[in-house]
C-alpha cells in the first residue's frame, strides 16, 4: 500500500512536471473558419517537425478570434477580414496590441451552374444581378430562367470581401439565399440551374463553372499579381510583434513548405 | 454515518439548484447582452420592421422577417407531424399487436436520436434538388422542404407522448365503448382521442417548442433569405439561423452582437412560453387520471 502511493506520488510529480513543460510549449489560436485550415494544416505539419510542441486550433469565426486574442485567451487570433476600428479601441483599452500577419491570399470565384453558357462577367453586372436590377439570365445573352442569387451570410468574412469589393454600398436584394459556408454555396450552385454565386477558390469543383471577372480568369497567379479583382489577404492577429512560438510558427507558415500547405488547402501562396 | 447521509442530502440539492442557477445565469446574460439593442434602436422597430441588414454601411435591424421565418417553418412542420405523430401514436397503442408494436417502436425512438445536423444534411443534399425538379422552382432551399424535414424530426415527440396519454387511458373506458357497441373506429375516435386530448395538446406544443428552437436544420435547408415569404416556396431566416450563422463573425459589443442577443430573448420567450403551457396542460392531464 506504501509502495503504492509513493508511486502515486511519483507519478502526479512528474506529470505536473510535464505539463508545467508542456506549458511553455503550447500554442492556442482560435477565429475565422476560412483561415481554419490553413491554421490547422500547418499545425499538424509543425507539431510533426516539433513533437514537443502542442498546438491548438478552434473555429469560430474572425470576430471570436479577434475578441480571443483582445481576452488574451489566444496566442493567434485568424481573421479573413483587417480588425475594425472598434476592435482596435477595445483591444487597447485591454492593452492588447492587435498586430496584423498576412499569411496567404484568397480569391472570391463568381460560379455558375456548369450548363450557363456565359463566360465572363463585369463588377458592374455582378452588382447588378446581386441588388436585384438584372434578374434573369436573358438579360446577359443567356436563356429565358430566373436568375437565383446565393450569398454568403452578412456576417461572414466572404460576404464582407464581396459587399467592399462588388457592392459598394449598396445591399443584396432580400430574397438573395444567403448560406452558411463556401460548401453550401458550391454544392447549391451545383445542383441549381439558375444559380450564381461566389466562393473561395479552394472551393472551385468540376460541378461548377468559374467565371471570368473583367477578363481575368481566377488563379494563383492572378490573385497574386493583383490582375484578379476579387482578392483578399488572410491573417493572423498576435499581441505585439509574434514573438517566442508565434514567431517560430507563423515563420513557418510563411515558409516554402508552408506555402505548399497553404496551397494544398486551397488558397493562393503570398508569392 | 449520519454525516454521511447528510453530506449526501446536500450533494443531491446543490445538484438540482445547479439547474437554477444555470437558468438565471443565461437569463441574466442574454438580457443583459440584449436589453441594448432594445434601447438604441427601439422596441417597436425592432420587432415589427422587416429590415434586417446588419453589417451594412447604415446597419438596420428589423426581425419581423426573421420571426415570420421561424413561425412559416415551424407551423409548417406541425402540419406534417401532427398527423404522421398522433396517427402513429394511435396505431402503436391502440391498433397494432404485440410483436408489431415492439417492432416498430424503436425505429420511432431511433428517429428520436438522429442529430438534427444529419436531417439537415439529407435536405440539402437529396430533398431540396428532389422539391426543385419536382415543383419546377429555382431553388429548392424553402420554407415548404425546411417544414417536411422539421416536421419528419418533430413526429417522434409527438408520437411518444401522444402515445403514452392514450397508453394511460383507463381500460375501462374502452371496455364501456365497446359494451355500448361502438367498433374500433369509433372507440378511437370519440372515447379514446376525446380522453387524451390533453396529452396529445401537450406533445403538440412540446413539438412546437422543438421545431422553433432547432437550428443546424435550418441554417442549412431554410435559404436563409430575411424576407417575409409571398408563398411556402420561397427562402426564410428563421431566427435561430440568423443567431447561429452571425454571431461567430460579428464584433463583440457592436450593434448587431446585442442584435443577435435580442433575438435571443425573443426566442427564449417564446420557448419557454410553450414549455409553461406543456407544463399547465401536463398538470391538467394528471388531474383528470388522479394521478
Amino acid at each position: 500500500m506504501k509502495n503504492f502511493l509513493k508511486l502515486l506520488v511519483v507519478g502526479l510529480v512528474v506529470l505536473t512536471v510535464t505539463n508545467l513543460f508542456a506549458a511553455k510549449n503550447s500554442l492556442t489560436m482560435a477565429g475565422s473558419t476560412t483561415v481554419l485550415p490553413i491554421a490547422q494544416k500547418c499545425a499538424e505539419a509543425f507539431m510533426d517537425i516539433n513533437p514537443k510542441v502542442n498546438i491548438s486550433v478552434r473555429g469560430g469565426g474572425s470576430g471570436v478570434g479577434i475578441a480571443s486574442l483582445t481576452a488574451k485567451s489566444v496566442d493567434i487570433g485568424l481573421s479573413s477580414r483587417p480588425i475594425k476600428d472598434k476592435e482596435l479601441a477595445t483591444a487597447k483599452q485591454k492593452g492588447v496590441n492587435a498586430v496584423a500577419n498576412i499569411v496567404a491570399l484568397d480569391g472570391l470565384a463568381i460560379i455558375v451552374h456548369a450548363q450557363n453558357p456565359l463566360n465572363e462577367i463585369t463588377i458592374k453586372t455582378l452588382k447588378d444581378i446581386y441588388t436585384g436590377k438584372i434578374t434573369n439570365w436573358k438579360a446577359l445573352g443567356g436563356p429565358d430562367r430566373e436568375i437565383v442569387v446565393v450569398s454568403r451570410d452578412v456576417a461572414s468574412g466572404t460576404f464582407e470581401v464581396f459587399k467592399e469589393k462588388v457592392l459598394g454600398g449598396d445591399k443584396t436584394k432580400d430574397d438573395a439565399l444567403m448560406l452558411a459556408s463556401n460548401k453550401a454555396v458550391a454544392s447549391t450552385v451545383q445542383e441549381t440551374p439558375g444559380a450564381i454565386g461566389y466562393v473561395g477558390l479552394g472551393y472551385l469543383s468540376e460541378g461548377v463553372k468559374a467565371l471570368k471577372v473583367e477578363g481575368v480568369m481566377p488563379s494563383n497567379k492572378t490573385v497574386q499579381d493583383g490582375s484578379y479583382k476579387l482578392a483578399r489577404p488572410l491573417y493572423f492577429y498576435t499581441n505585439g510583434a509574434p514573438k517566442g512560438l508565434a514567431k517560430e510558427f507563423i515563420d513557418f507558415v510563411l515558409s516554402s513548405s508552408g506555402q505548399k500547405l497553404v496551397n494544398e488547402t486551397g488558397y493562393v501562396p503570398l508569392k | 454515518m449520519k454525516f454521511k447521509e447528510s453530506a449526501f442530502k446536500y450533494i443531491a440539492l446543490f445538484a438540482a439548484l445547479c439547474s437554477v442557477i444555470f437558468l438565471f445565469g443565461i437569463i441574466v446574460s442574454i438580457f443583459k447582452e440584449g436589453y441594448p439593442i432594445f434601447k438604441i434602436y427601439g422596441v417597436i422597430k425592432f420587432l415589427f420592421t422587416t429590415s434586417w441588414h446588419p453589417t451594412h454601411d447604415e446597419p438596420t435591424f428589423g426581425i419581423a422577417a426573421l420571426i415570420i421565418g421561424s413561425f412559416v417553418v415551424t407551423i409548417g412542420s406541425l402540419i406534417v407531424a401532427i398527423p404522421l405523430g398522433v396517427g402513429s401514436a394511435i396505431f402503436l397503442s391502440e391498433i397494432a399487436g404485440f410483436k408489431t408494436r415492439e417492432l416498430l417502436k424503436p425505429f420511432v425512438e431511433l428517429l428520436a436520436g438522429i442529430p438534427s445536423v444529419i436531417y439537415g444534411l439529407f435536405g440539402m443534399a437529396f430533398l431540396a434538388p428532389f422539391v426543385m425538379r419536382l415543383f419546377n422552382l429555382s431553388t429548392g432551399l424553402n420554407a415548404f422542404t425546411t417544414s417536411i424535414i422539421l416536421g419528419i424530426m418533430v413526429v417522434p415527440i409527438i408520437a411518444s407522448i401522444s402515445e403514452d396519454a392514450i397508453s394511460s387511458i383507463p381500460k375501462e373506458l374502452r371496455e364501456a365503448s365497446y359494451a355500448l357497441g361502438a367498433n374500433k373506429w369509433e372507440t378511437i375516435y370519440k372515447v379514446i382521442l376525446p380522453a387524451a386530448k390533453s396529452g396529445i395538446i401537450a406533445s403538440i406544443i412540446l413539438g412546437f417548442g422543438r421545431a422553433i428552437g432547432e437550428t443546424m436544420l435550418v441554417l442549412m435547408v431554410a435559404g436563409g433569405s430575411a424576407i417575409i415569404p409571398k408563398t411556402i416556396f420561397s427562402p426564410v431566416r428563421p431566427m435561430t439561423a440568423a443567431i447561429a450563422a452571425e454571431m461567430g463573425e460579428t464584433v463583440v459589443g457592436s450593434e448587431h452582437y446585442h442584435a443577435l442577443f435580442g433575438i435571443a430573448i425573443v426566442l427564449f420567450i417564446l420557448t419557454f412560453a410553450s414549455n409553461l403551457i406543456t407544463e399547465s396542460v401536463k398538470r391538467k392531464v394528471m388531474r383528470e387520471h388522479n394521478l
